[in-house]
């Protein structure tokens, strides 16, 4: 409970999370309140410019900007936050693991250098032709392609927070509290949730604030690659890759996706750190 | 700590080993091939010959052997010869690497294509290094002031922005409409006095600047988290008690400890520095390692892929051995055994 | 003093005149040129090219005995002459062609061209161990022998009666024997100097190559025109993508020439509204088309049976219904498609062989207009119904579509559009894009190549080199399916079987009356476009940029762009 009132209490981290509900929420109801069809083509109304009927323009195939925005923003939030979590999960679990039982820290550490050293592109190619079919016919075009897509982006962006945590574990093992705990006979899981875990948590949770960027721009990257989800599915990575070219044409196409990506990117930042501010055992005291 | 040094680089062995075996299978398993990008006009007998040609045809252990051998023992033998100038051996008959594109030695378009990746990305990591420890440290010391918000503000964009719009960007602003910078550019070019290296301060500016945006961005949050956390630990509050100046709190006692998961990054970050940036190599034509690999991938030209990412792979795991070993002398507390 | 000043520069500013006017008949006169292909050159040895952009860049150094101009007609470059039955050049029984070389030509290094040169090139590519590129033009050649120091005979093994096949056009031009004598079959590969810096008989001398980067030509002071090439040095650099290239020659200047600039019109509209250079087109034979699925690609079927011909027993659920494709066809307005993604680059047609003019079909013109009124009752006629959804079935068949192609973003506009046609017939389609590499990759291993075609429908363009189009033609003969039996390797990946068809090819194979070879080829044509085989979208062009100050580019769409860069000039 008092984890909630740090929170509250934190400017910064009210506003963010004020800004990405309203996103949320955007990209939830939005469409039920602009009733555009996000895939329909109207080739006669293609590039243009803000109106009341098109508020963001239109593409130059004539679809809906503000529409396809809200469209894609569905589909960019689910698979920023599921693969962020994912890697965060992995990295953080690796992480630890290998920062405070030395038996595995070799083992693991290497496992890590190999998927930093592994090529995304070829790897990628090699997941789609093995999992893409089976998991069309299991789950179906949509659900079948997300949980591709998130499982890719997860077990591929884990390392660099491994390698942090790690880092930063390695350092806390040997502090005077750690010792300390050990010494009166703490068990092990209870240091590591208790003592460990939240002297880790900034780290964290910056890797998290990029984790979520890194992962709404590379599914974009994927999509390009026909690894992704169909090419009429708009998401925001996708809208601004494809609007790229049109910059000058209709600069709209772009403003929007970018600012829909880096206005999350930013709300989730100042959540991550007042969560941080809050979980902070030395700050929550004062 | 030479021990262990000692034993990290006898355990890389094996590891090396490992990864070059999962490499080669995995690059082998991608279901792009080589004949992919030639114009449909060639039929499939042609194509087929051209693949033989090229040894696909060989089985698989056959074709990770040659490899090895080529890359361990005749690679290295020629950069000795041509180091030294000597000849060991029959270094005519010797079988070089070579790239299934360009059927030329891969160890020389690496070596071509070094200067300019150091040189554009190099400098936008120093440059982002320079900019983002700083920042991340006035951010943390001043947390929530206009300062820190407008950091934060703009390293956010920095990383959600991709490079291949920032570089976009760049070149209408730069190139097409104030016609300052060229945003193409020149390999060829070479800086004999001081106006040929002005032009190549003019060339490289734009892709130093995206990239080092990109670097800056990310660094400065890690530097700014870690500089938050120390500012609160109990050694602070001692050595603020014990009367030091707030300068020499901040510059030494949580610089140093704050460094140590930045230093970390830094070192970690160094092996993609060797591995080029491929967006922004791409947008400005840079033509460095970045783009050599991703052509080589698109283009599944196997014995190129599997070279640079091996030399990647080495760099990585070295890096980790160099990121470890500072660990341990910046932060005393922590012991390998 | 002010006088002797400005004397002083009315004789520099007489000097300057007159040096131009002198200069105007001088090699290299107007300095450096500036070509930029967004795909890099990885060799200048168009025998082991990786496509195109080779081709064309190793066609400033190398040439071949005759080439196409602009308008497609050939005209000799190394030969004399063109031979021909009526001068005797062609034998009367088609089985040899004799050609009278130049004798005046020198390569850059000083040494006479010869006859022997045009022997060791064909050696050359005919050594199986090689992997040599441009095979098919050397198809049927038995032998080919120097008659004298200037002139060559090529043997055929079967009347032929189009005998321009070898050294025909950029793509298989002459190399130097002297240079190339070490590096026959496997050899070929390890000559890394050699592919990099062949020795030509053309315009430019390589002088710097970085491999998928940059080439530097300078001007070949042995061109046996000596007032040509205009320019000193040419630099030929690679990489980034279409975009951007055009930007470079059209918005900021900084080069002269952009090639292959398929981007969408409006982008490239905006930037020649800058004034800085124009944007050049050539038609030739490419197709951007749909390829119909004759057979049953159902993923359920096993790798045994899904898109396999299997002697027409494995038919497809209901693309095999010719009402079905003949609505699928009648429902898409090409126009759209033209203006959407290609603009001056593309229009419409609505044949597999859209040129040249004597070989164009007018037989099926009708579908330039989109009727979808027609569509609807060909299918409510043939008995597929709307269900529930919208969606029309037959006897529990949905007419669902599974629609793939290569990753391109005009591509990815196509398939959008025409999916949102294909809805208003009640056709339901899901759109899938593949990385290009796989998607024409030839992994046996994939699933998802253009010749697997484990899809309903495909997309891409396809055309052929030169002006004859009987190899082309051959591509939809019932021995040409792809399957196991052949490593999908075949190019008749409609997978159709058409007796007609099959009588029509052989018949081509041995007509030597150009006007009765045209009827043939049209009547093909008709065939493939009047069953739905395939589905003719739009007749693509060649499209490139250049500065405004650059003089003498002539578009060229059946042989190399850079065929008379020679004459190229400010």
């Amino acid at each position: 409970m008092d984890v909630w009132l740090a929170f509250r209490n934190h400017t910064g981290a009210l506003a963010g999370a004020g800004v990405f509900i309203a996103i949320a929420l955007a990209v939830a109801i939005g469409p039920l309140i602009h009733t555009v069809d996000p895939h329909y083509l109207d080739i006669l109304a293609k590039n243009e410019g803000p109106s009341l009927k098109h508020p963001m323009g239109t593409d130059n195939l004539g679809r809906d900007t503000l529409a396809q925005v809200l469209a894609g923003g569905r589909i960019s939030l689910a698979v920023g936050f599921t693969a962020m979590m994912i890697a965060l999960v992995l990295g953080t679990l690796v992480g630890v693991l290998a920062g405070y039982f030395r038996q595995l820290d070799g083992l693991l550490m290497r496992l890590t250098d190999m998927f930093l050293a592994l090529p995304l592109l070829p790897l990628l190619l090699v997941v789609i032709m093995l999992f893409r079919d089976s998991l069309r016919a299991a789950f179906g075009p949509e659900t079948g392609i997300f949980l591709l897509v998130v499982f890719i982006i997860g077990i591929t962006s884990w390392m660099q927070t491994a390698r942090i945590v790690r880092g930063d574990v390695l350092a806390l093992r040997e502090r005077e509290f750690v010792t300390a705990a050990r010494s009166i006979g703490t068990r092990r899981r209870r240091i590591i949730t208790r003592h460990i875990l939240p002297n880790v948590l900034s780290p964290i949770m910056v890797s998290a604030t990029l984790g979520i960027a890194n992962a709404i721009i590379t599914e974009s990257a994927l999509s390009f690659l026909g690894l992704g989800f169909p090419p009429d599915f708009p998401t925001w990575g996708r809208l601004l890759f494809d609007g790229a070219n049109f910059i000058s044409v209709t600069p709209e196409r772009v403003l929007w996706p970018g600012l829909a990506i880096s206005l999350t990117v930013l709300s989730v930042n100042y959540i991550g750190d007042g969560l941080r501010d809050a979980l902070d055992p030395r700050l929550r005291g004062v | 700590m030479t021990h262990y040094i000692i034993r990290r680089l006898l355990f890389a062995v094996p590891t090396l080993i490992a990864i070059s075996f999962i490499l080669f299978a995995l690059l082998d398993l991608a279901p792009n091939d080589p004949t992919g990008q030639l114009p449909l006009t060639i039929p499939a007998e042609a194509r087929e010959q051209i693949r033989e040609s090229l040894g696909l045809g060989e089985a698989f252990h056959i074709r990770y052997a040659k490899w090895m051998e080529q890359f361990f023992v005749n690679e290295p033998l020629n950069l000795i010869e041509r180091a030294f100038g000597v000849e060991i051996g029959a270094s005519e008959e010797r079988l070089r690497l070579r790239s299934w594109a360009t059927r030329s030695p891969v160890v020389d378009l690496i070596i071509e294509r070094l200067p300019q990746t150091l040189w554009v990305v190099g400098l936008s990591y120093l440059i982002g290094i320079l900019i983002a420890i700083p920042i991340g440290i006035v951010s943390a010391y001043r947390q929530y002031s206009w300062f820190d918000q407008l950091g934060t503000f703009v390293s956010m964009i920095g990383f959600s922005v991709p490079t291949f719009f920032t570089g976009l960007l760049a070149i209408i602003v730069f190139s097409v409409t104030l016609q300052w910078l060229p945003s193409i550019y020149d390999t060829t070019h070479r800086v004999t006095d001081l106006s040929s290296f002005w032009v190549q301060i003019k060339q490289m500016a734009m892709p130093v600047m995206v990239l080092a945006l990109f670097n800056a961005a990310q660094i400065s949050r890690f530097m700014r988290a870690a500089v938050l956390d120390n500012l609160t630990q109990d050694y602070v509050r001692t050595a603020r008690a014990k009367g030091l100046r707030e300068r020499v709190v901040l510059f030494i006692h949580v610089l140093r400890n704050s460094l140590i998961p930045v230093v970390t990054l830094i070192a970690l970050g160094i092996p993609t520095v060797f591995g080029g940036a491929i967006i922004t190599e791409k947008i400005f034509r840079v033509n460095g390692i970045g783009e050599l690999l991703i052509t080589a991938i698109q283009g599944a030209d196997i014995p190129l892929v599997q070279t640079l990412s091996f030399l990647f792979a080495v760099l990585i795991v070295l890096f980790n051995l160099v990121a470890d070993v500072l660990y341990g002398i910046l932060d005393p507390r922590i012991r390998y055994s | 003093m002010l006088g002797k000043c400005v004397i002083g520069l009315a004789i520099a500013a007489l000097a300057v005149a007159m040096l131009s006017t002198s200069a105007q008949a001088e090699r290299g006169r107007d300095g450096q040129l500036k070509i930029l292909y967004w795909q890099a050159v990885s060799t200048v040895n168009p025998y082991l090219s990786g496509g195109t952009k080779d081709i064309e860049a190793a066609s400033l150094v190398l040439e071949p005995l005759a080439r196409y101009d602009d308008t497609g007609t050939m005209i000799p470059a190394l030969a004399a002459d063109i031979p021909s039955v009526e001068n005797g050049g062609v034998a009367a029984d088609l089985m040899s062609i004799t050609w009278p070389l130049r004798p005046d030509v020198v390569w850059s290094d000083g040494t006479p061209f010869t006859a022997a040169d045009v022997v060791f090139s064909a050696e050359y590519c005919l050594n199986e161990e090689m992997g040599c590129n441009p095979l098919s033009s050397f198809t049927d050649v038995t032998g080919v022998e120097a008659l004298d120091d200037h002139t060559v005979r090529i043997q055929f093994g079967v009347a032929k009666p189009f005998p321009y096949g070898p050294f025909v056009g950029s793509n298989a031009p002459i190399i130097q024997k002297a240079q190339f004598e070490n590096c026959t079959g496997t050899r070929a590969q390890t000559c890394t100097e050699q592919n990099f810096g062949p020795i030509g008989t053309g315009p430019f001398k390589v002088d710097e190559f970085r491999a998928n980067d940059v080439i530097v030509f300078s001007a070949n002071e042995n061109y046996r025109e000596p007032d040509k090439p205009a320019f000193a040095t040419v630099t030929f650099k690679g990489g980034g993508d279409a975009t951007s290239a055009a930007r470079a020659v059209l918005a900021t200047g900084e080069f002269d020439y952009a090639w292959n600039l398929q981007i969408e019109p409006e982008v490239l509209e905006q930037m020649v509204a800058n004034g800085k250079g124009s944007v050049v087109a050539g038609f030739g034979t490419m197709v951007e088309r749909l390829i119909v699925n004759q057979t049953n690609n159902d993923s359920d079927l096993g790798k045994d049976k899904r898109s396999l011909y299997l002697d027409g027993t494995n038919p497809h659920p209901f693309l095999s219904d010719p009402a079905v494709s003949r609505a699928l066809s009648l429902a898409i307005d090409r126009q759209i498609l033209v203006d959407f993604g290609y603009g001056a680059a593309g229009q419409v047609t609505c044949n597999v062989l859209p040129a040249p003019p004597a070989y164009t079909s007018t037989a099926n013109d009708a579908c330039v207009t989109q009727n979808i009124e027609q569509a609807n009752r060909i299918l409510d006629e043939a008995g597929w119904l709307p269900g529930d959804d919208g969606v029309r079935e037959k006897d529990g068949v949905r007419l669902s579509i599974l629609y793939q192609t290569s990753t391109n973003s005009v591509r990815q506009g196509t398939q959008a559009l025409i999916k949102q046609m294909w809805g208003q017939i009640g056709v339901e389609t899901e759109l899938r894009n593949i990385d290009a590499a796989v998607f024409f990759g030839g992994d046996p291993a994939s699933p998802d190549t253009y010749m697997k075609f484990y899809a309903d429908i495909q997309m891409y363009t396809n055309n052929f080199d030169g002006v004859d189009p009987e190899a082309y033609m051959a591509n939809w003969m019932c021995s040409e399916i792809p399957g196991p039996e052949n490593q999908w390797l075949g190019s008749n990946i409609s997978r159709a079987c058409n007796a007609e068809y099959d009588a029509l090819a052989a018949e081509l194979a041995v007509t030597a009356s150009l006007e009765d070879r045209a009827a043939i080829a049209m009547r093909m044509n008709d065939v493939i476009v009047q069953n739905q085989y395939v589905i003719p979208l739009i007749w693509r062009a060649k499209i490139s940029a250049h500065a405004n100050t650059l003089k003498g580019v002539r578009m060229n769409a059946w042989d190399s762009e850079m065929w008379n860069v020679a004459d190229w000039h400010r």
